[in-house]
C-alpha cells in the first residue's frame, strides 16, 4: 500500500506540475508547490486512504500553496485581484496532453549544464526528492538543493515560456531530452560507487521516464529506439558483475541470468519501430544490443551483422571516434585481430581519442587475440592508468596480471 | 565527474604564515567566500582544512601489527594543507576552480599562485567490457 501510493505519486508528479506551470507560468514556484503537495500526500494518504481523484487532490493542494505564494507576491506588488480569479479555476483545469512533455523540454533546456538538467528532470518529472537524487549521485543534499535551485533560476532567466517549441526547434529539444534520459540511464547502469541499490534505481528511473515519453510520443522512432536500447542493455545487468562487484565482460557472462522478458520487450519494440523509417542512432544501438542479446552463447554472436550496423552508425554519427572504436572491435571479430588493429592505428592518427583509456583497452584485447602477450600487457596497464572507473581499473589490472607470468604491483 | 583539489603548500616548522594581520585576514576572508561560492554553485562535495603538521605522524605497522610512529619531519617538506572535492561537468571547470584557489591573496594581497594538485576521483561509470 505504501509502495503503491509512492508509485502513484511519482507518476502524478509531472502531471500536477505540468498543470500548474501551464496555468501560472512560474516554473520555480510551481515546482515548490508541487513538492509540498506530494509531501502532504505521502503523509496523509497512507493514513486516510488514497482520495478518489488523486490527481485532482494534488492539484488542489498545490494550487492552494501557489495561491499563498502568489498572494504574498502580489501583496508586495499591490495587485491582488487578477491572480485570485486565476487560482479558483486551476483545480478544474483539464489535463493538457503535452504538459508533461513541456516540463521535460523545460528541464532539459539548452541553457542548463547536463548535471543540472539531470537533477531537475529527476525532481520535477521523476518526482524524486532532493535527498534521493543527492544520494544517487553521492553528493550532499545541500549541494543538490543548490544545483536544483540554480537550474530553476537559469530557466527563469532564459525567459522560456511554457509553450511548445517551434517545429524547427522541436526535434533538437527532443534530442536534448533523450540525451538527458540516456545519461541518467548510464549513471544507473554503473556499479562504480556507493550502495548498488541506489545506483540501480537511476537506470530504473530512466526506463520509467523514457516509457512515459514513449507513451506521449508513440510514433517517434528514436524515443522507441532509446527505450528499446535501455531495456536490452539493462536486461544483462544481473550477469554484468560478479559476487564481489567485479566486472564480467560480455563474452564471459552467464547468459541464463539475462532478463528474458525484458529482452523480448526490447526486441518487440524495436521490431515494431524499425520498419517505420527515420532510423536514428538510438535504434541502431538498440539493434546492436539486440544482436548480442539474441545469441545463446558468446560464440553464436552474429558479428557480421554487428559490423554492418556499426558501419551504418559510423556514417550517421559523422565518424564519431567511439563508434569507430566499436567498429574496429566488430571488424576484428569478423576479419581477425590484425584488421581491427589496423583500424586502431587509423584512430591513433585521427587524434581525438589520444590518451583515452578505451583505445588502450581495446588495443590490449586485440593484441591478446593476435597472440602478442607482451604488447597486450603494456596496453592493459596503460588503460588501467587512464580509466576513472574503479571496477574497470580492477578489471584491466587483473587482465594484465593474468597475462604476465610473475605478478607485479601496478602503480598508477 | 568528481575531482579532488589538493593544496600542498604547508611547510613543517612554519604553520601559520607570518604575514601582516591585514593580509592574513584578507586570505582567510577569501577562503571563506570561495567555499561559500562553491557551496552555492551546487558543486561542492566536501572540503576540509587539515591541522598544522607540527604534530603529524607517519605510521607503519610493525611485524606484529602494532603501530610504529615517526614524527619530526625535515623543514621544507610539503604537506597537504587542505582539499576540496567538487562535482563538475568538465575537467576544465575543475581547473578553473583550482586556479581560483591558487590565486588566493598572500602578502601585500598579491595572488599566491600556489600549486593546486587536481586529480579525478574514481567515480566514472564502467563501460560494457569486451
Amino acid at each position: 500500500m505504501a509502495l503503491d501510493s509512492e508509485h502513484l505519486l511519482r507518476d502524478l508528479a509531472p502531471q500536477v506540475l505540468g498543470a500548474l506551470v501551464h496555468r501560472f507560468r512560474d516554473f520555480a514556484a510551481a515546482e515548490d508547490a508541487t513538492q509540498e503537495a506530494l509531501l502532504a500526500a505521502s503523509l496523509q494518504w497512507p493514513r486516510d486512504g488514497v482520495p478518489e481523484s488523486p490527481r485532482g487532490w494534488l492539484i488542489q493542494v498545490a494550487a492552494r500553496r501557489m495561491t499563498d505564494y502568489i498572494r504574498s507576491e502580489m501583496a508586495r506588488r499591490q495587485r491582488e485581484t487578477v491572480a485570485a480569479q486565476e487560482m479558483e479555476t486551476v483545480a478544474g483545469v483539464e489535463q493538457h496532453e503535452d504538459d508533461s512533455l513541456m516540463l521535460l523540454f523545460m528541464c532539459c533546456h539548452p541553457a542548463l549544464t547536463s548535471s543540472s538538467a539531470i537533477a531537475l528532470t529527476l525532481r520535477a518529472v521523476g518526482g524524486l526528492t532532493t535527498a534521493e537524487i543527492a544520494s544517487a549521485f553521492l553528493v550532499p543534499e545541500s549541494t543538490m538543493a543548490q544545483r536544483i535551485s540554480r537550474a530553476k533560476q537559469s530557466i527563469k532567466a532564459s525567459g522560456e515560456g511554457f509553450a511548445p517549441p517551434s517545429d524547427g526547434e522541436r526535434s533538437e529539444r527532443l534530442g536534448a531530452v533523450l540525451h538527458v534520459l540516456y545519461l541518467i540511464f548510464n549513471e544507473g547502469y554503473s556499479t562504480s560507487a556507493g550502495p548498488h541499490l541506489q545506483r540501480l534505481e537511476l537506470s530504473q528511473e530512466a526506463i520509467r521516464l523514457t516509457r512515459s515519453v514513449h507513451a506521449l510520443l508513440p510514433a517517434h522512432a528514436e524515443v522507441a529506439g532509446l527505450l528499446s536500447l535501455m531495456l536490452l542493455t539493462d536486461a544483462r545487468r544481473a550477469a554484468r558483475t560478479g559476487a564481489h562487484g567485479e566486472l564480467i565482460p560480455l563474452d564471459k557472462q552467464d547468459r541464463s541470468l539475462w532478463n528474458g522478458a525484458q529482452i523480448q520487450e526490447g526486441i518487440a519494440l524495436l521490431t515494431a519501430t524499425l520498419p517505420k523509417g527515420a532510423i536514428g542512432p538510438y535504434q541502431l544501438q538498440a539493434a546492436i544490443a539486440a544482436v548480442h542479446d539474441e545469441a545463446a552463447r558468446a560464440e553464436d554472436t552474429d558479428w557480421p551483422q554487428i559490423l554492418a550496423l556499426y558501419s551504418l552508425l559510423a556514417r550517421m554519427s559523422s565518424d564519431h571516434p567511439m563508434v569507430k572504436l566499436n567498429y574496429a572491435i566488430a571488424a576484428a571479430m569478423v576479419h581477425g585481430p590484425r584488421k581491427g588493429l589496423e583500424l586502431l592505428d587509423a584512430l591513433d592518427s585521427d587524434g581525438r581519442l589520444r590518451g583515452h583509456h578505451r583505445l588502450d583497452a581495446v588495443r590490449a584485447h586485440l593484441l591478446e587475440m593476435a597472440g602478442d602477450r607482451a604488447g597486450a600487457i603494456v596496453h592493459y596497464r596503460l588503460a588501467a592508468g587512464r580509466t576513472t572507473s574503479l571496477p574497470e581499473r580492477d578489471y584491466l589490472t587483473t587482465q594484465a596480471a593474468r597475462l604476465s607470468s610473475s605478478w607485479t604491483m601496478v602503480t598508477v | 565527474m568528481k575531482y579532488i583539489l589538493m593544496m600542498n603548500t604547508m611547510k613543517a616548522g612554519h604553520g601559520v604564515p607570518e604575514w601582516p594581520r591585514e593580509d592574513l585576514q584578507a586570505h582567510i576572508a577569501f577562503m571563506r567566500s570561495f567555499l561559500k561560492e562553491l557551496r552555492e554553485s551546487g558543486e561542492l562535495v566536501s572540503a576540509e582544512g587539515l591541522a598544522f603538521p607540527d604534530q603529524a605522524k607517519l605510521v607503519r605497522a610493525a611485524k606484529d601489527g602494532t603501530p610504529i610512529t615517526d614524527g619530526v619531519f625535515p623543514e621544507g617538506k610539503e604537506f597537504l594543507a587542505g582539499y576540496w572535492i567538487v562535482d563538475v561537468d568538465t575537467p576544465e571547470r575543475a581547473y578553473a576552480i583550482a586556479a581560483q584557489a591558487s590565486a588566493a591573496p598572500g602578502p601585500r594581497r598579491e595572488p599566491l599562485n600556489m600549486p593546486i594538485e587536481v586529480r579525478q576521483v574514481m567515480s566514472g561509470p564502467p563501460p560494457e567490457m569486451l
